[in-house]
């Protein structure tokens, strides 16, 4: 039966063992993506993807320039942005290279560092047959015996923490074999690791963080209390409830800023009086010294001015407003509006009349320039003056519909349901004056207050990442500075006269497993170290 | 003091054209004599001891002996070009000082004083290794004209008057995270020049003729030249990781309130960090080629210029503390 089945099978091809193909397409696709080809492929374009972010407009980091950019190129705007290229860093395509690339990664390292922990625990081998083929190679005569020569070698090399290991041959031989420089290995492994430790943190810290942003003009009356609602605009994280911000108030109390006659800012500090877990204490926010609360962050990023503005109305009703105008430039000429619409209620009917509110758009300059640019000449209030155009009619505020607080409504202007009362040129007001318009209603510029915006956010993982990097970087140091290398020392017994004990043969070679300029040296070292031990016990 | 600075500049761009005018003579000069570089090399040390040039070995061949004059002369001028890149070097430094000692603080809060900063990191690293190995002379004609270009397009672009820091800059972690920016910065940028030069050596050992090749007849082997773009940029990256991706992302979250924010400057220093990690991922692997590998070190340093010129130029972002334009 045998014979039988040896003379059907071809006798050159084994029975061919059937392979799963979907298996072998897994198992390939797999080494495909782990090689490190693929990863330098990877890599790259992890680096050509993060390109656009920089070129256009990202709604991570501005998103008014975003809209400012669809506003130019109505065209290209919209495909761009299915394209996802104004949040490039948050697209599926960025996140489909990093987690393919971290995949690969983990791929590549997880079987070196098993193959490291084997090679830590494993001894070095024995010296090959030849050690003069060994790019490094030395011999020399000893005196001692070679079990003597071994022990005090070994002794040596031990004491430079190399891994020693001495074996004993046929004929009497000794051999001594070292290896040194496994924290290259290690500390690559570390590197590669840190680097998942990293990601974790980020990734984490995008499910956990919260950030919000607040523009706080000075005053009790214009206080903050941590809450969504309170904020300009914010954003949470997947897995962060509105509820879980941390409670705390603050206010501001003084905001000032020093600046050199150049216009180019010196300091900034706002003082807050903060109001958390039932303590209140007065606390300085500076540009680079944020104000630290448990639980969230906040941070100075900006600051302006606030005219104060009174409007009195056709009834003789007052209205005042605090009203924070947008710095547009270095020297902080500042763009805003005010808007009444509450005003000019008829006190017998207590109706209001649509067509009579009012609104004032203009700039703001802390200091008017003496030749009448309508840009400001220093950022600090030396001569400050309101500009404005006033309106009246239908502000259009009562569509429902967000609007911006910073600007009056273009359509209902181009309707002509709010009408431009005031002169051509914009009317000039210093704090303290009135303004009169046609219908005998008055605007008061009282003076101004100043703001700042404020940047409040908490990211739980921030020390993950700062302790992933930092031991990234010592394991990218050993790993780049570090070297793996063998050496090898044999010792034979010299053959001699009868009765008198023989010299030693000791023969070294040395191999350093990567490109290690300095090995020459080093090898030389070791050899002449065992040479002068000649003699000590 | 600050003119004082300013006229050290120009002097210093001069005192590098003047350099690189004499390293190009002593590659032109250094063509036509084949002979004996190891006999122009002690004539070159002994001149550049200050002595007087020494008397002529008389047991040379007699065809040698035809080309003396011309192969002292290429010899004297690679003297001279060292000195004067010496020369350059120590103007540089005073430039830097000068400015400094005007602002009264360290020169490194605007575009300007970042660039003249960066490439006296460069030069002096140039001067450090071609005292280690003098057969790497060389280069400095590639080394001076990347000065040449870098200072005059600083001068004329990115000048700044001196004056105080901005606030955000007024923090201890300017000095580290700039600091350690400019000397990675400087010295990746200087790694450049042996990439290159091996990229053209290897190829004139190929065979090609043609003219950038040419350039690579009289450089240092490639092997010496790979292995020193290796080990600059070996040394580079940990620090330029410490101080674009730690000691930045920390003074962000101080300053910013984010460590990380995509800004156009963190997003072209993520871009380098990538493209050098990849050289050296690239140099680590054995079946990638040399010359690839030396490809993506060049990449990076295109990156590094787009980050110092192209995104201070042309994106605004929180990183923009440049007065150009």
């Amino acid at each position: 039966m045998t014979i039988v089945e040896e003379t059907a099978a071809p006798p050159a091809s084994p029975p061919p063992r059937r392979t799963n193909p979907v298996w072998a397409l897994l198992r390939n696709s797999w080494r495909q993506l782990t090689s490190m080809r693929t990863a330098l492929v990877l890599l790259f374009l992890l680096a050509v993807a993060a390109i656009p972010g920089s070129v256009l407009p990202q709604r991570s980091v501005n998103a008014e320039r975003v809209a400012d950019y669809f506003r130019a190129n109505p065209q290209s705007a919209p495909f761009l942005d299915r394209l996802g290229m104004f949040d490039v860093y948050a697209s599926a395509w960025f996140a489909a290279i990093y987690l393919l690339l971290f995949t690969s990664l983990v791929g590549c390292v997880a079987p070196r560092l098993v193959d490291h922990v084997r090679a830590l625990r494993t001894v070095p081998p024995d010296a090959p047959r030849r050690l003069d083929r060994l790019p490094q190679h030395a011999t020399a005569e000893r005196s001692d015996q070679p079990a003597a020569e071994a022990a005090n070698v070994a002794a040596s090399l031990r004491k430079r923490r190399w891994r020693t290991v001495v074996r004993e041959c046929d004929g009497g031989r000794w051999t001594v074999s070292a290896e040194k420089g496994h924290l290259k290995e290690a500390g690559n492994l570390l590197f590669h690791f840190a680097l998942l430790a990293v990601l974790a943190g980020v990734g984490f810290g995008s499910w956990y963080g919260w950030h919000g942003n607040r523009l706080l003009v000075q005053g009790a009356d214009k206080g903050f209390c941590n809450s969504v609602t309170q904020f300009d605009d914010w954003s949470l994280g997947p897995r962060v409830e509105a509820s879980d911000l941390p409670p705390f108030c603050f206010q501001l109390i003084s905001f000032q800023a020093a600046f050199q006659d150049s216009g180019q800012p010196k300091s900034f500090r706002a003082t807050v009086l903060v109001d958390g877990d039932g303590a209140v204490s007065k606390r300085d926010i500076t540009v680079n010294k944020p104000l630290r609360l448990p639980g969230a962050t906040v941070n100075l990023l900006g600051h302006g001015y606030a005219p104060i503005l009174r409007y009195t109305d056709r009834y003789g009703e007052q209205q005042t407003k605090v009203i924070p105008f947008l710095p547009r430039d270095d020297m902080f000429t500042s763009e805003g509006v005010a808007t009444f619409p509450d005003v000019n209620i008829d006190p017998r009917t207590e109706k209001r009349d649509e067509n009579l509110q009012v609104g004032f758009e203009g700039v703001f300059l802390p200091t008017v320039s003496p030749d009448g640019s309508p840009a400001s000449a220093f950022p600090a209030e030396r001569n400050p003056a309101l500009f404005l155009t006033a309106y009246r009619g239908n502000l259009g505020v009562d569509a429902g519909l967000p609007g911006s607080v910073y600007a009056l409504d273009r359509g209902q202007i181009a309707a002509g349901k709010l009408r431009q009362v005031s002169g051509a040129r914009p009317h000039e007001l210093k704090p303290g004056q009135a303004w009169t318009l046609d219908d005998g209603t008055k605007l008061e510029f009282l003076g101004t207050r100043p703001f700042a915006t404020l940047a409040i956010r908490h990211d739980p993982t921030q020390s993950l990442v700062l302790g992933g990097a930092v031991i990234g970087l010592i394991g990218l140091m050993f790993s780049l500075f570090g070297h793996r290398r063998r050496v090898w020392f044999r010792f034979s017994p010299l053959a001699a006269p009868e009765g008198v004990p023989g010299g030693t043969l000791m023969e070294a070679g040395g191999l350093p497993r990567a490109d290690y300029p300095g090995f020459d040296d080093e090898f030389q070292g070791l050899v002449k170290a065992a040479e002068e031990d000649e003699g000590t016990p | 003091m600050a003119e004082l600075s300013n006229q050290l500049m120009a002097f210093t761009v001069l005192a590098y054209l003047a350099a690189m005018v004499c390293y190009a003579a002593e590659y032109a000069f250094g063509k036509r004599s084949h002979i004996g570089r190891a006999a122009a090399r002690p004539a070159r040390q002994l001149v550049g001891a200050g002595g007087p040039p020494p008397a002529v070995v008389e047991d040379v061949a007699p065809s040698a002996t035809a080309d003396r004059p011309e192969r002292d002369r290429s010899a004297m001028i690679g003297a001279i070009a060292i000195g004067l890149n010496v020369l350059a070097l120590l103007l540089h430094l005073g430039a830097l000082g000068t400015r400094a000692v005007a602002a009264g603080r360290m020169p490194w809060g605007n575009m300007y004083e970042f660039i003249l900063s960066v490439s006296v990191v460069g030069s002096i690293a140039w001067l450090a290794v071609l005292s280690r190995k003098p057969g790497i002379r060389h280069l400095g004609l590639f080394v001076t004209l990347t000065m040449v270009v870098l200072l005059g397009a600083n001068g004329l672009i990115a000048y700044t008057p001196v004056g105080p820091l901005v606030p955000a800059l007024n923090s201890y972690w300017y000095l580290i995270h700039v600091s350690t920016i400019i000397l990675s910065s400087g010295i990746l940028l200087f790694g450049a020049v042996p990439a290159a030069a091996f990229l053209i050596r290897t190829r004139y050992d190929e065979g090609k003729r043609r003219f950038p090749y040419t350039l690579g007849k009289r450089s240092p082997a490639a092997e010496t030249l790979e292995r020193l773009t290796f080990r600059l940029h070996a040394f580079a990256f940990p620090l330029f990781t410490f101080g674009a991706l730690i000691a930045g992302p920390l003074w962000a979250e101080a300053s910013w309130g984010r460590y990380w924010g995509w800004d156009p400057k963190e997003v072209w220093a993520f871009i380098s960090w990538i493209v050098y990690a990849c050289y050296l991922h690239a140099r680590a692997t054995p079946s990638v080629k040399r010359t690839t590998a030396t490809w993506l070190a060049l990449l990076g340093f295109a990156t590094m210029l787009m980050n110092l010129f192209g995104v201070n130029l042309f994106f605004e972002g929180l990183h923009s503390y440049a007065n150009a334009g």
